[in-house]
């Protein structure tokens, strides 16, 4: 039996099929997955994703400890709630994880703090490493959260239906939220953020009260949706997925991250810096594209890519796309692929087609 | 629990066979299948001619998890594929004993039916691999 999140029992209540992830039981779909896939790009779904690690960072020198923890830059962050997304890498340019930081302001606490979001199959590993990174600061605390819920709403009605079961003061609050950013309300916290490519909200709330909020939703009209639904709308959207897309040995500049590097202002020192100054130099070798299966079959993980019957990389995430009705994956490549290459699938050389690695947003096809 | 007939006769690969009668036999994957499975998006079948013995691979079933073999239960020649499946390959999810069937065979040894698994050996089965 593994960590049960505080809406487990409503999963079971809503028949959800329950799977091991990250060691958490966790739902995998409520009956299925592409009907749930489905439901977020043309209504509005609904994820537990209490599994997530929820880090706090205070202190007079929080902001300093993230511009040199991150390899995107937190003074980027000038309005309370604004949200920036990162990789965390090790000295060698590698990820150790993808993460979102919130600027958080709070009127009892000087300066600033921030909240940051972080991957829960690699939880101890980045506590650990963040932990270890505090050295060179006097004054930061980092705070762990996990007394907080949290459920993605996400799809075109998504606010439209958060705001039916809220006060009227905070639908003001979500109405007014800009596209990433997030505001605190009472000890809950709103965010117009997500992993799916559609409008919605990332709303963490204290676990005795996330139930009630869930059940609310689903009278409300909004379905609940599993992570395999999760994966497809995120492959979709061409987000990466950590452990599948890029890890430890990875270069951001691989992985479809290098608009993540705030190269400037030069004299920022960041984990990793050294690495992926040398790296760009030496041009980057490899890198992450999305494919295209037009016939039919599904493009699945570690598949090998070819080029000219050349061995020239693998995917590193493949599925079916709901929307698009065929098969799409993200491949890390060679960095000269053409528009089209081949996939080895189950021994057949199959032909596909190479695009920038983003396919669906607002439930509209999005590549060419 | 999942739907195990009891007029159907089954094999450990998870295949369904009800036996029409004359020597002609259709095949299909089980519940218990489709649900391990997820939801099917693609379904290979052979062409209707084609000769099988048993156990050579008959198909591929893709759903959104992963790829999966469909094995020939019984050795035969295929008379009918259900096309349908070719634009509702969801039918194998909702009605995987009815409408998601996937080919009919007309058996070169009806002898083999003899060696088939009832829906007790079946379940059993099922339960033990769970």
């Amino acid at each position: 039996m593994g960590q049960k999140t505080a809406l487990y029992d409503k999963h079971l209540q809503m028949n959800a099929k329950l799977v091991d992830f990250g060691g958490w039981d966790m739902p995998i779909h409520y009956g299925s997955q592409v009907e749930e896939h489905h439901i977020v790009r043309r209504d509005a779904g609904m994820f537990d994703v209490s599994h997530m690690t929820v880090v706090d960072v205070t202190g007079a020198d929080a902001k300093e400890y993230l511009r040199y923890l991150l390899a995107n830059d937190v003074i980027r962050l000038q309005e309370q709630g604004k949200a920036l997304y990162s990789g965390m890498l090790n000295e060698t340019g590698g990820v150790v994880d993808d993460l979102i930081v919130y600027l958080m302001t709070d009127p009892d606490v000087t300066g600033e703090w921030f909240r940051v979001v972080v991957n829960c199959g690699t939880r101890e590993k980045d506590l650990r490493w963040m932990a270890d990174h505090t050295a060179k600061f006097d004054n930061v605390a980092l705070t762990e959260r996990p007394e907080l819920a949290m459920v993605a709403i996400q799809g075109p009605n998504a606010l439209a239906k958060v705001a039916s079961v809220l006060s009227d003061g905070r639908v003001k609050l979500i109405n007014d939220l800009k596209v990433f950013q997030g505001l605190e309300s009472e000890g809950w916290f709103f965010a117009r953020t997500g992993y799916t490519g559609e409008d919605g909200l990332e709303v963490m709330v204290p676990e005795e009260y996330v139930a009630d909020f869930w059940q609310a939703l689903a009278d409300a009209g909004v379905a609940p949706c599993g992570l395999g639904a999760r994966d497809t709308l995120r492959l979709e959207a061409g987000m990466n997925l950590y452990g599948s897309d890029m890890d430890e040995k990875i270069s951001p500049l691989s992985a479809n991250m290098g608009w993540t590097i705030a190269w400037e202002p030069a004299e920022r020192d960041f984990v990793g810096r050294q690495a992926l100054e040398k790296q760009r130099e030496a041009g980057v070798k490899q890198k992450l594209v999305g494919l295209v299966l037009e016939s039919r079959g599904v493009l699945r993980s570690h598949q090998k890519v070819m080029i000219n019957g050349e061995e020239a990389g693998e995917i590193t995430s493949g599925s079916f796309s709901p929307t698009l009705g065929c098969s799409i994956a993200m491949a890390r490549v060679s960095a000269n692929i053409a528009d089209t290459c081949h996939v080895d699938m189950r021994g057949k050389l199959v032909e596909v087609k190479v695009v920038k690695p983003s396919f669906v947003r607002n439930g509209e096809k999005v590549y060419s | 629990m999942s739907d195990i007939p009891s007029d159907l006769k089954y094999v450990a690969s998870h295949e369904w066979i009800r036996d029409e009668g004359d020597g002609v036999v259709t095949i299909g994957i089980t519940d218990h299948a489709q649900d391990l499975l997820g939801d099917v998006v693609f379904i290979e079948l052979p062409e209707a001619g084609a000769e099988f013995a048993t156990g050579d691979d008959l198909g591929v079933v893709e759903s959104v998890k992963a790829a999966s073999d469909v094995y020939a239960p019984l050795s035969g020649e295929i008379i009918a594929i259900n096309g349908d499946l070719e634009d509702a390959p969801e039918l194998v999810n909702s009605d995987p004993y009815g409408d998601g069937w996937f080919v009919q065979l007309r058996l070169s040894d009806t002898t083999e039916l003899d060696d088939l698994l009832d829906a007790d050996g079946y379940a059993e089965l099922c339960e033990a691999e769970s």
